[in-house]
């Protein structure tokens, strides 16, 4: 039950400080959000530009970038994912605890970019595991990565702790572990997980439609 | 030092019996290449470095070259049943024919060397060495030029990797850039890539053909259930 706002601010002034316990826990995990410390390519010099001192995500309780995926909350995609490395990815998140967001950077990892039609490269890191934030770009300056993360808080702070839309943690029956791809003969098998990158509405017709 | 015409006269006086030939580039360039025969290659490549001044190999690629079919007209002489002057009778009878003759492609291990003794003095730019296999599908090895320049070791395994070439005498001849597990030769010219052309939002060009056929594909699929 959330508080009326000009309640709020009217007790405020009297000196009475309001809050609910979903606000008040989702003020504390949106600012401190943990990012993992791994690049994939260029997009991750970007990413340490962003940490430094010109462009600071510490002001965004940010700047704990760390070496195990057991103590990090986010994981920011920055790069290309090769066929190769995928696998590694997903090992990695699942190795994440909950409650862990993912923040897919630049072309190549929302997409594949440049080499989507390589034969090496993932058409897009969201075929295996789910992607809170894209940010498309090549790469994307650090302002766009203080976006995508600015875009994640509000998204971590309009999380309810019950009912239909909670967020994974907060879900017992929820899927929390996801298949690793395996490499094969000719590409990774499976190919997508379709639980997590159902085809986009309309994939059956695209295309045809801007030629007609 | 020499060019690559003087290199091939100075190579078959110096090893005896050696198959090395000229391959002319006829572009403005003219950095003609040497091709010389899988047996020699060996002997060919410790000459060039140890007499001819080739110390580093800069470079080491592949070309897949695929089946050329060529046709040709030609004119014969056949004898053929005819009616003349309503007698049944032989005649000859020049046909023009079209003969297609197929000539068998082959895989190409290209070296590019560079002397850095002689560097930027060197008159005449980096040596193209070339090696070609027997055929593109199961006569694919080619000695390995590694115990010569070290430099080639990582090249000729992505070679391996994307072209197959088998390289003989290689140390540590794995796959260098595709996972183990893989089968195919990408760089190849009759590669196809797996089929995960479902969601192409800006198609063209190729892969508006291949996002069509798996869409076509995908149709019949629906149909025949």
């Amino acid at each position: 039950m959330a508080v009326e706002p000009d309640l709020k601010i009217e007790l405020g002034k009297q000196g009475v400080f309001v809050t609910t316990l979903n606000e008040l826990y989702n003020w504390g995990r949106r600012n401190s959000v943990w990012p993992m410390q791994f690049g994939l390519a260029c997009c991750a010099i970007e990413m340490i530009a962003t940490t430094m001192a010109r462009y600071d995500l510490a002001r965004f309780g940010a700047e704990v970038f760390r070496p195990s995926p057991r103590q990090a909350d986010l994981m920011i995609i920055s790069g290309t994912v090769t066929k190769k490395m995928a696998p590694q990815v997903v090992r990695l998140y699942n190795q994440m605890a909950e409650p862990r967001y993912v923040i897919a950077m630049g072309a190549c990892a929302i997409s594949g970019g440049p080499f989507k039609q390589g034969y090496n490269v993932l058409k897009g890191i969201d075929r295996y595991i789910p992607v809170d934030v894209h940010i498309p770009g090549c790469p994307p300056r650090p302002e766009a990565l203080i976006h995508a993360f600015m875009t994640l808080q509000k998204k971590i702070a309009a999380q309810p702790l019950t009912g239909e839309s909670r967020p994974r943690h907060l879900d017992a029956l929820a899927q929390g572990e996801f298949p690793v791809p395996v490499p094969s003969a000719h590409d990774l098998e499976p190919p997508v997980n379709r639980l997590v990158w159902p085809l986009p509405a309309g994939a059956a017709t695209a295309g045809s439609g801007e030629t007609a | 030092m020499k060019s690559a015409e003087e290199l091939v006269e100075e190579l078959k006086s110096a090893l005896p019996g050696v198959d090395v030939a000229l391959v002319v580039n006829p572009s403005p360039s003219a950095q003609h290449s040497l091709r010389v025969a899988a047996e020699d290659a060996l002997r060919v490549a410790a000459y060039l470095r140890d007499q001819a001044g080739y110390d580093y190999c800069s470079n080491a690629t592949g070309v897949d070259w695929l089946d050329k079919e060529t046709s040709e007209k030609v004119k014969t002489t056949r004898t053929v049943s005819k009616q003349v002057d309503g007698v049944e009778q032989m005649v000859e009878e020049v046909v023009e024919e079209t003969v297609k003759r197929v000539e068998p492609g082959f895989l190409e291990a290209v070296y590019h060397l560079y002397s850095m003794k002689r560097g930027h003095s060197d008159p005449h730019p980096p040596l193209v060495l070339r090696m070609r296999t027997e055929n593109r599908a199961d006569r694919v090895e080619l000695p390995s030029l590694t115990p010569v320049w070290r430099s080639a070791e990582f090249q000729e395994r992505e070679i391996f990797d994307l072209y197959g070439i088998v390289f003989k005498g290689h140390r540590d001849l794995r796959r260098l850039l595709m996972w183990e597990e893989f089968e195919d030769h990408p760089m190849r010219r009759d590669y196809v890539d797996p089929d995960d052309y479902e969601y192409e939002p800006t198609p063209h060009d190729e892969v508006l053909k291949r996002a069509e056929e798996h869409r076509a594909q995908m149709a019949a699929a629906e149909g025949a259930r």
